[in-house]
């Protein structure tokens, strides 16, 4: 496996102007020759669909929700990150760029994350010219507000609803497309195999999920903007419908995955009450700029919070992280959380919850604004935990969230595999080993809206391609194995339900692979992982027919590839003999419990490559190059 | 939390495919913890019928944060159940009692064909929007960010209408099934935009006359859609629909599609 970032060369500050220009351009008259295969509509594959048709490229774009408007995307509450310096607070690109790599821990490309500092300003622009309700001050002119991980004001932000609201913009330049028949639009189809001819993608193999026919689809290129594998811990913050399954089974045909031990553990989420749980409910980071987290300074305190005085509180960002405080990273204010409970000092029924507390704020504020600010979070909280936040702190605790690890891609997006491009969540490029806040967002469209219009042309422009039907060997042999996959799971006509074994499975990594990790407990997962994957594929019950709409048939196949995905997870985790962002391997602390990187043997990109059906996956590395920041121990003291 | 739990008994519209028919079903759904939502009561009685061998009841969910629109069926009458401004996602078992009886039925409307029990096609709702519910800016086109300020009032007004999560509950809940609750809240939020001036007068036109294309019926003011809204839509929005309309087929230069 080659592993060439094809960083361009130069300063930071002219590189991506300098490959623009020496990328290769397809004339216009010629794009309309090309077709290009997207998966997934959430913001960056709706937003590199519309911008690739808008070129005047061909177009055809899948899903597997019923409407492209529906992508996980949607879930995001609190904001975007743009370098616009609006409120005069020394913000810069460069700072943008400089808070997201050490935000990261250092453990992202140099020349990737100033590329997305540097478009960060062009969305704001398109997204506001596409009619994205943002914030305003009453001068009529963008509001902004802080987030994790930065001293500076830069979130755009629209009510609690910006990935709703920005996701509705991509999907509503995508619908134009679709009108403008630049776009064939392919919904409640999932991807279940890619297709390679002559070493280049060049196809999918999807299942339609209303019929239950497998079909076949061509294309020059293809475009992954398949998401996060957050739900491989079952709770997580993520929707029901995400899954590794597309991002796994391009790795299966050879693309490489990076950091997949990179999983964001968020600190802010709905604590879990009970086994018959579903998912994780995220309580957008944004309240921490006016809640204060805290909890009883005495171990095992059973006291109401209102019953506990402000003496026996424990402020603990603000006591260990004096200035950033309650902004402190998500990797770190999670941490701090666990530590907290650990100690025995969390609240709640079960005791892994910690408080969020806007007593002072309302004081200070008054409720109307508090009410302004996160009316909608609130509401949500009270809905799910039927208690009144205005009056009572929130319980919170860190659950599963975002995938930082994802398919290898060069800075031209492009993976392992030519032709297969990778975007947003689904690759690993620009967050190193922890996100900020804010910041997926302008990822995914950066990478939809700004750089694989750019960088697509350059291969398709560069490459020779023959000429492939559907009905070529690859797409046969393709079709045959996921026909094969699909009556295997329905035979097996065990005694568990696919829930039942992705729940297990969710159990074992959060308890060993978790927020805290250990070369012992990463073993014991890897075994106890085998063990559940050889069970499901004896004892597994899929009811039903393959022949119609068939949701547990849908979810077996993506829980399969899960139990698979979920050991490459945990060899990752066990190759990096150190700890950083959200990768916490106990062996490696300070003696404050902060992560002890090192950066002599493990500055670098972490890639694996399947070798077949039960081998251990083969390792590369892909060192990262650091000229213009140094490598400081990351304080946020 | 309190973690109680109570008995139900559900009636479930249950219908292969579409051209099969349907019928309602009977099934227990025992010790269900107060503190579920109502789709993770599905989960639960769902994996019971899996485990008996009885196909598991189908329906639409994704985010189950109430914000991507993919759930909803109709409880006892109710698009999204009894309690205002929640989708079926966010509806906890806390507001049922124990003993009751849950009638469930897909959302019934002519342009929503089933697709398999509670599952219904709502994709004539992205063919309105692909008529126009769009500002025509490609990217890289768009001028400064802050190059045209908008009165405060104006984007949170904006902002009230794109709220709308496109789950198509106003339909299901008006006797028309008309989709003007939607249809407007788009219109509405580009209309108090300077940026979507430039083609309100054609985007109102062509989004009405897909709206009826798709077999949607008339709005007749039974303001049954805001009630049943789980962002919370307010009818003003159709009024202003109603304004964008005449004021476009009346003194502008468009054409009201064929």
């Amino acid at each position: 496996m080659q592993l060439d970032a094809k960083i361009p060369a130069g300063p930071l500050e002219t590189k991506w102007d300098k490959h623009r220009f020496d990328l290769k351009l397809v004339s216009p008259a010629n794009k309309r020759k090309f077709e290009i295969i997207v998966v997934g509509t959430g913001l960056a594959g709706g937003s590199a669909s519309a911008s690739l048709a808008e070129l005047g490229y061909n177009v055809k774009t899948f899903c597997i929700q019923d409407s492209p408007r529906r992508a996980h995307s949607i879930a995001a509450q609190g904001g975007i990150n743009a370098a616009k310096n609006y409120p005069n607070d020394s913000d810069s690109i460069w700072r943008l760029f400089y808070d997201t790599i050490k935000g990261g821990d250092f453990r992202a490309r140099e020349g990737n994350v100033y590329r997305l500092a540097q478009v960060s300003n062009l969305i704001i622009d398109h997204c506001v010219a596409q009619g994205i309700p943002f914030a305003r001050e009453y001068g009529g002119l963008l509001a902004n507000r802080s987030f994790g991980g930065a001293q500076v004001s830069r979130t755009f932000y629209a009510r609690g609803q910006t990935g709703q609201q920005l996701l509705l913009g991509a999907y509503s330049s995508l619908m134009r497309q679709v009108a403008a028949g630049r776009v064939t639009m392919f919904p409640r189809r999932e991807m279940l195999d890619l297709v390679l001819v002559d070493g280049q993608a060049r196809g999918i193999v999807v299942r339609n999920l209303i019929t239950g026919e497998i079909e076949r689809h061509t294309a020059h290129a293809v475009v992954l903007a398949t998401g996060g594998y957050g739900n491989v811990f079952f709770l997580s913050t993520n929707g029901m419908g995400c899954n590794v399954t597309a991002a796994y089974r391009a790795y299966k045909k050879g693309a490489g995955f990076a950091n997949p031990c990179f999983t964001q553990i968020h600190p802010t989420c709905i604590p879990v009450h009970g086994d018959y749980q579903s998912k994780l409910t995220l309580m957008s980071e944004s309240l921490r700029n006016d809640g204060r987290v805290w909890v009883p300074k005495k171990e095992g305190d059973q006291r109401p919070p209102e019953q506990i005085p402000e003496d026996e509180r424990d402020y603990y960002l603000e006591r260990i992280y004096p200035s950033f405080g309650n902004l402190a990273p998500r990797d770190i204010s999670s941490r701090a959380a666990k530590l907290m409970c650990d100690q025995g000092k969390g609240v709640g029924p079960t005791g892994r919850a910690v408080y969020l507390d806007f007593a002072d704020a309302i004081k200070r504020l008054g409720k109307a604004e508090i009410e302004a600010r996160y009316g909608n979070l609130f509401q949500m909280y009270e809905k799910i935990v039927a208690q009144d936040p205005y009056k009572t702190p929130m319980m919170i605790y860190p659950a599963s969230h975002y995938a930082m690890g994802g398919l290898w891609v060069d800075y031209n997006l492009m993976s392992t595999i030519p032709g297969l491009f990778v975007l947003g969540e689904a690759n690993f490029s620009d967050h190193g080993a922890n996100r900020l806040g804010a910041s997926a967002l302008m990822q995914g469209l950066a990478d939809g809206y700004f750089v694989i219009p750019n960088t697509i042309n350059g291969y398709l422009a560069g490459t020779r391609f023959a000429e492939v039907t559907d009905s070529h060997e690859a797409f046969k042999e393709s079709e045959a194995a996921v026909d094969a996959q699909v009556k295997r799971l329905l035979n097996i006509k065990g005694k568990r339900t696919v829930q039942d074994f992705h729940r297990e499975l969710g159990n074992i990594m959060w308890e060993y692979c978790g927020m805290g990790r250990t070369d012992e407990g990463l073993t014991k997962g890897r075994k106890l992982v085998a063990e559940v994957r050889a069970e499901f594929w004896e004892n597994v019950n899929v009811p039903g027919s393959h022949t119609d709409f068939n949701q547990s048939l849908e979810n077996a196949g993506r829980v399969a590839d899960f139990l698979e995905f979920a050991d490459v997870l945990l060899a990752d985790a066990l190759a990096r003999r150190e700890s950083c962002g959200c990768h916490f391997n106990e062996a490696f602390q300070t003696e404050d419990h902060e992560a002890l990187r090192d950066d002599e043997n493990m500055c670098h990109v972490a890639v694996w490559e399947y070798a077949g059906e039960g081998q251990e996956p083969i390792f590369h590395k892909e060192p990262l190059v650091f000229e213009n920041v140094k490598l400081v121990t990351r304080s946020y003291k | 939390m309190s973690s109680n739990s109570i008995n139900l008994t559900l009636k479930v519209w249950r219908q292969p495919g579409q051209t099969a028919p349907g019928r309602l079903e009977t099934y227990p759904a025992e010790n269900i913890p107060t503190d579920a939502s109502f789709l993770e009561m599905l989960d639960i009685v769902n994996e019971r019928l899996t485990l008996k061998g009885i196909e598991p009841i189908a329906f639409d969910h994704d985010c189950r944060e109430g914000i991507c629109g993919m759930c909803g069926s109709v409880i006892n009458g109710r698009p999204h159940g009894p309690e205002k401004e929640t989708t079926l996602c966010q509806l906890h078992m806390r507001h049922f009692h124990n003993g009751d009886t849950l009638v469930i039925e897909p959302f019934r409307a002519r342009a929503y064909p089933v697709v398999k029990d509670l599952v219904v096609d709502r994709s004539a709702l992205d063919k309105i929007i692909a008529a126009g519910g769009f500002i025509s800016v490609n990217t890289g086109q768009a001028p400064e960010a802050n190059s045209l300020p908008v009165p405060k009032e104006n984007a949170d007004l904006a902002m009230d209408a794109a709220a709308c999560i496109g789950c198509g509950a106003c339909v299901a809940a008006c006797p028309n099934a008309a989709a003007m609750l939607f249809t407007s809240a788009k219109i509405s939020q580009f209309a108090l935009l300077p940026h979507g001036r430039p083609e309100a007068a054609k985007r109102a036109l062509a989004m009405v006359a897909q709206m009826d294309a798709q077999g949607f019926g008339n709005c007749t003011n039974h303001k049954e859609c805001e009630v049943e809204c789980p962002k919370g839509i307010s009818i003003s929005n159709i009024a202003r629909l109603n304004r964008e309309w005449l004021k476009a087929a009346l003194v502008s230069k468009e054409k009201i599609p064929a």
